[in-house]
């Protein structure tokens, strides 16, 4: 666009335009300062902090069962996911075998998940591009998601339901049900939303050939889950380095072509179709069996013999005042969030609050990937971009 | 003088039948939109909240009017007042039926039988995106001056299709008095099946005009928050709105007139005169109804992709339209 200047002696500027923090498509909090030449894209800076509540240097200060409240709220559309993360990396730390049954139930739980985190991905993504009707249906399926959650774990949005060692509750009859029966009813709705967008000529037209990126720019950035997957690179932690047993599942990776923003809208709408069909096979899995694992140094005794057995009050009261104790070292678990790879780095020194906690986020990392996808694109391309990263400002400022 | 009180007469109830569908216009997209999204749509105030629309005017004309620092005042304060009167106005000529007799006068069901009528609407329509781009350079804003500046180049090179399609009507009806063209329809059959590429293009020309989704990019809410009214409030906020609303339904007014035998009403059903502006209404609510579905499924095109289709489909789409119509009349 530079080549619009008619008369070489008119001194022409970019314009800094600041998108956000109040801004409908900036999905939160987050700053970018553009640097507009006309519409033209030359520069997009992210700025971050806005939502900063130090999660990380509170962990230091809480034992390691209060840490998984804090976890909930890093990726508000993920609760799930990060509790698992987190109580996988404490697990790997203390050598805890977590039961079978608890397994399946943290599979089915981390897929439904995926599945909301992706409606709301899509509901919002789809707003920002213009079609405001895709967003409502998208909601309306996610309720009833978070009211399987409001069954199993008594919330909906910050559960704390994957405990270190086990799950919060067993999956009662009822929730299984109705897991089994969205199962069900949920592709049909897939299909009601791709019938409004796959084929539609101006939605393609608005993402395909946009934000574009290469698997070896992609991995250059550093950004992770689908962002990385719709380039065609093969890499999810699911398959790559399974966890909870999710490699007794039959999946494949989902795979995109292009690597722009139609690419990622295509890999999470089969992302989601997937999860569907892991949560059936984690539904047949289900065997009765205990859910927490069976350490009493870390687990408190169930409650009905606390009220009844003084050695088991003076054990709960041990565990839940003081924490249980996780034995000095250091550990890294990475799982595979809706949104990408999401590590926990935790240092013990064998009290029982860690020493160090540190949380890699995919949205974090996706988001950097943002400069070299706007740069020369229109500023109406900024808002598809951004809504295809999926970002999570909860997590990205921690 | 007889005559000179019918015609304030005929303004009057004009007008407030206009103001009165421009509310209820807003009433039906939230509904429509609500039931379309599986939501039910304002229910609260009033009987299926029919009184949802005089409660939102209560609450504008009540807000505080920002008046932004830094703006060009009288430039500020014209802008909403163009684009509302330029839309207001263009009902005018647009005529809902034939002559009725009322108390031995025999009455013509429009404001004013302009022999240039259409001339008369582009003229204002053109007007009225002056509105748009003052209010964006006003502001002293970067998202309503983008606003403003997408709404310039969209109209100007919308306005040549629109303007071009509606060529061939004018050749089949060899007039451009918007009643004669509807005299025209008795006699020769409704326009918009000889006309029907001319009746797409106007259209989907008619939607950019009107600033809708599809092409609702100098608001695009998405990138420019709300585009070129961001600065304004309270009662100046609610006329950008109603002249967006107003402009639905003229130029669902328009659609009707050029292409779908304004008043006249299916040739197999005979009725008297005061059918006409009945059969109108219900032709215009049902092109005011696709105005909304349109907005419940379609995403938005972008600036680039809006010029393009513009210029190389719509454009010579509709000059290869005039040149049959030629062809075709000519034989």
């Amino acid at each position: 666009m530079a080549e619009t200047r008619l008369n070489p002696q008119v001194r022409t500027e970019t314009m800094i335009l600041h998108m956000g923090p109040q801004h409908p498509s900036t999905h939160g909090v987050l700053r970018v300062d553009l640097e507009l030449d006309g519409e033209v894209i030359q520069r997009a800076i992210p700025y971050l902090g806005h939502l900063h509540r130090g999660i990380e240097k509170l962990a230091e200060n809480k034992t390691f069962h209060q840490v998984i409240p804090l976890t909930d709220r890093l990726d508000y559309l993920g609760p799930m996911v990060n509790n698992l993360g987190y109580a996988l990396a404490v697990e790997r730390l203390l050598g805890l075998q977590v039961p079978e049954r608890s397994q399946v139930i943290r599979v089915i739980m981390a897929e439904l998940t995926r599945i909301q985190s992706h409606l709301v991905w899509m509901g919002t993504h789809v707003l920002d591009i213009g079609a405001m009707s895709p967003i409502m249906y998208c909601f309306r399926e996610r309720e009833q998601i978070l009211d399987i959650f409001e069954m199993v774990a008594g919330a909906r949005m910050n559960p704390s339901y994957i405990r270190v060692g086990g799950v919060n509750g067993d999956l009662m009859s009822a929730a299984r049900d109705k897991i089994a029966m969205f199962a069900e009813t949920f592709p049909k709705h897939i299909k009601e939303y791709e019938d409004l967008l796959t084929n539609n000529p101006i939605w393609i037209n608005r993402t395909k050939r946009v934000g574009t990126i290469t698997a070896e720019e992609a991995i250059d950035l550093g950004t992770t889950g689908p962002t990385l997957r719709s380039c065609g690179y093969k890499w999810d932690l699911r398959k790559t380095n399974p966890y909870s047993g999710y490699e007794t599942y039959q999946f494949d990776i989902i795979l995109g072509k292009n690597g722009d923003v139609y690419d990622r809208y295509w890999v999470r709408i089969e992302e989601m179709k997937q999860s569907i069909d892991l949560i059936k096979q984690g539904l047949k899995k289900l065997k009765p069996g205990p859910i927490y694992a069976d350490e009493a140094k870390v687990i408190p005794p169930i409650k009905e013999k606390v009220m009844t057995d003084i050695g088991a009050l003076i054990h709960h009261f041990k565990i839940i005042s003081e924490g249980f104790k996780v034995p000095e070292g250091e550990v890294y678990q990475a799982i595979e969030t809706p949104r990408g790879e999401l590590g926990f780095y935790i240092v013990s020194d064998g009290s029982s609050k860690p020493y160090r906690f540190k949380i890699k986020t995919p949205s974090f990392m996706n988001l950097m990937a943002l400069d070299t996808l706007a740069k020369g694109r229109l500023l109406a391309d900024i808002v598809a971009i951004i809504g295809s990263m999926d970002i999570v400002l909860g997590e990205i400022d921690k | 003088m007889v005559d000179l009180l019918f015609i304030l007469v005929k303004i009057v109830v004009v007008f407030v039948a206009l103001l009165l569908s421009v509310a209820y216009l807003t009433w039906l997209e939230r509904k429509v939109l609500g039931h379309m999204q599986s939501r039910l749509g304002p229910h609260r105030v009033g009987i299926n909240g029919l009184l949802q629309p005089i409660a939102d005017g209560i609450k504008l004309f009540f807000k505080e009017d920002v008046i932004v620092t830094a703006a060009d005042k009288v430039v500020y304060h014209l802008a909403p007042f163009i684009i509302v009167s330029t839309a207001l106005l263009t009902i005018a000529v647009i005529p809902f039926g034939d002559a009725i007799k009322i108390f031995g006068h025999n009455i013509l069901l429009r404001i004013a039988d302009v022999n240039i009528g259409l001339l008369y609407i582009f003229a204002l329509s053109s007007l009225g995106v002056y509105g748009i781009v003052l209010a964006g350079w006003s502001s002293n804003n970067k998202y309503a001056l983008m606003g403003g500046l997408r709404s310039a180049a969209q109209m100007v090179s919308y306005e040549l299709p629109l303007g071009l399609s509606t060529i061939g009507v004018l050749m089949q009806a060899e007039s451009l008095s918007l009643s004669k063209i509807v005299q025209a329809q008795a006699a020769q059959g409704w326009f918009f099946l000889p006309q029907f590429i001319g009746f797409l293009i106007f259209f989907i020309c008619a939607v950019a005009e009107c600033n809708r989704t599809p092409f609702d990019l100098p608001e695009a809410e998405g990138e420019l928050v709300a585009g070129f009214h961001i600065e304004y409030s309270s009662m100046k906020f609610a006329l950008f709105f109603m002249a967006e609303y107003a402009s639905v339904i003229l130029m669902s007014a328009l659609i009707v007139t050029l292409f779908f035998g304004g008043w006249l009403g299916p040739s197999f059903i005979s009725c008297p005169a005061w059918c006409g502006p009945i059969w109108f209404g219900v032709k215009v609510f049902i092109f005011s109804f696709i105005f909304i579905w349109l907005r419940a499924t379609f995403p938005r095109f972008r600036y680039d992709q809006l010029m393009k289709f513009g210029w190389k489909v719509l454009f010579p789409l509709s000059i290869i339209n005039i040149a049959v119509t030629a062809v075709v009349m000519m034989r």
